[in-house]
């Protein structure tokens, strides 16, 4: 395991808003991406995202450098970023969920 | 890297003889031929059903004539619907010796095997005479796919393939990747990314295509079990699979059997065209790098997060390890141990090189895991392609 004090995270792309855990991380550990360093807000089992900076209400959300669905909220940097505070941009039929603010 | 020449130009890095039963009937008698040359390149493949379909023919045709194969053994019941005779004269014509056998008029079950055995054995003493040429990363195919994935997949094994994709096809290569009922919610991007607004357009309808015919499966893609390992949408789960592509322009859109016809990345679409008639589109793993020989890969690069283990006939495969812990426990099956990056061992561009250093390894002759334990796993269904648009493929001068 990384033995930095920081706990472990993966940028996939450059112009993605939110990072990956590589391991559990609890709230109020500290990670580090590209040189600056966050809190994170809550525990964030591994595989799941975590807010790289602030993201505005209806942003989308930038994963692998492509969106993945856009903020339903205010996210704040260090947030867990999840289906509580996302949705997706795509049809309903795959993911059970109206959508109707997406039509188009 | 070195390649066996064929008569239309184009190198192997395998020099295989394949044995192609035409119907299941004849299976069996394809099997007890290849077992006396276990451990040499004698690979068997086939096609089982009795009703002949036009895509199974295009299928055997191109898998028959596929690069690494030098020489073809047709093992058919009889009666079978599989038209023989065209597909002898289509591996002949591409300068293979090729040699048909009907059990029917050989004595049945072990006559069949007698003839066949002296004739792979004749043959494969001649292919391991031809010496090999030069061979260029230009006139090298490469494919990818996924399977047994987990959440790890994507975060480390797809990525990593993505990069070695990119290396590979900045120094002249193809590359193709497929599954587009696993892209859905990813059509956009990728005609952003597509060389020209017509290919987009092309994109986003087999895509929708994908999208309409899994629907009438009844096949659902996002589980609960996506959501628990930190996936929250159909397009994040897309684009997990989807990172594999790398990040280079997408040149072409491509069908089971189309060869490229230039270096550059390729979208290879699987599903079948108009309704849906004979099933799944792919039943497993095996049916798809079945398509991806057919489309001309060389080899295929397999990333996965459980731990599938299968190899395949013809094209060697390259297993990259998304999961840590699957990767100690399943160490003799796996190639690459991409989960180091999730450990802080390894980072993204560190394991896309070396994966691209391994296929240029297992180009130039290297062995790999699956090779090394004897898997040469084949399948081929029943489908039905219309051809692609006019604007599919690049304009070749």
């Amino acid at each position: 395991m990384n033995k930095s004090a920081h706990a472990n995270t993966i940028l996939l792309a450059p112009t993605d808003n939110v990072v990956v855990a590589c391991e559990e991380i609890s709230a109020g550990s500290s990670i580090e991406v590209e040189g600056s360093v966050i809190t994170v807000k809550s525990d964030v089992g591994l595989g799941h995202k975590i807010a790289r900076h602030d993201i505005s209400p209806r942003d989308k959300i930038l994963k692998y450098g492509a969106p993945i669905g856009r903020a339903l909220e205010a996210i704040g940097e260090g947030a867990h970023v999840h289906t509580h505070n996302i949705e997706s941009d795509y049809l309903h039929s795959h993911t059970g969920r109206q959508n109707p603010e997406n039509e188009g | 890297m070195r390649g066996y020449l064929r008569q239309d130009g184009q190198k192997g890095i395998r020099n295989t003889v394949v044995i192609a039963y035409l119907i299941e009937c004849a299976r069996h008698v394809a099997n007890e031929i290849a077992l006396d040359f276990r451990g040499r390149d004698v690979h068997v493949i086939g096609f089982p059903g009795c009703f002949p379909n036009s895509y199974a023919f295009d299928m055997m045709s191109k898998l028959c004539t596929h690069q690494n194969v030098g020489a073809v053994l047709l093992i058919s019941l009889g009666c079978e619907g599989f038209n023989r005779e065209g597909l002898a004269e289509i591996v002949a014509a591409s300068g293979r010796p090729v040699e048909t056998l009907v059990i029917q008029q050989n004595g049945g079950t072990a006559g069949t095997i007698g003839k066949g055995s002296k004739w792979v054995r004749t043959e494969l003493d001649a292919l391991s005479m031809q010496k090999p040429v030069d061979m260029a990363i230009e006139e090298l195919v490469v494919g990818t796919i996924c399977g047994g994935s987990d959440g790890t997949s994507g975060m480390t094994a797809n990525p990593a393939m993505g990069r070695a994709f990119d290396l590979l096809i900045a120094e002249g290569a193809a590359g193709i990747f497929e599954e587009t009922g696993e892209l859905i919610g990813c059509e956009h991007y990728m005609a952003d990314r597509a060389a020209t607004p017509e290919l987009g357009a092309e994109i986003v309808n087999c895509v929708d295509k994908a999208r309409s015919y899994y629907e009438t499966m009844g096949y659902g893609s996002f589980s609960p079990g996506n959501a628990d390992g930190g996936l929250s949408t159909i397009e994040e789960k897309s684009m997990g699979a989807y990172a594999k592509s790398g990040a280079s322009q997408i040149v072409g859109l491509i069908k089971p059997g189309d060869k490229p016809p230039t270096g550059g990345l390729y979208l290879l679409d699987v599903i079948p065209d108009g309704e849906v008639r004979h099933g799944f589109p792919n039943i497993n793993d095996n049916a798809e790098i079945a398509e991806l020989m057919a489309c001309g890969a060389h080899l295929n690069l397999f990333s996965t997060g459980r731990g599938s283990v299968v190899g395949s006939a013809i094209a060697p495969v390259i297993k990259v390890c998304g999961n840590p812990e699957t990767f100690r426990n399943m160490k003799d099956d796996m190639d690459v141990d991409a989960g180091r990056i999730l450990e802080g061992r390894a980072d993204l561009d560190e394991v896309g090189r070396e994966v691209r250093d391994l296929v240029l390894a297992v180009a130039r002759g290297q062995k790999s895991k699956s090779e090394m334990l004897g898997h040469r796993e084949f399948i081929l269904g029943y489908k039905s392609f219309d051809p692609i648009g006019p604007a599919c493929l690049p304009n070749v001068a």
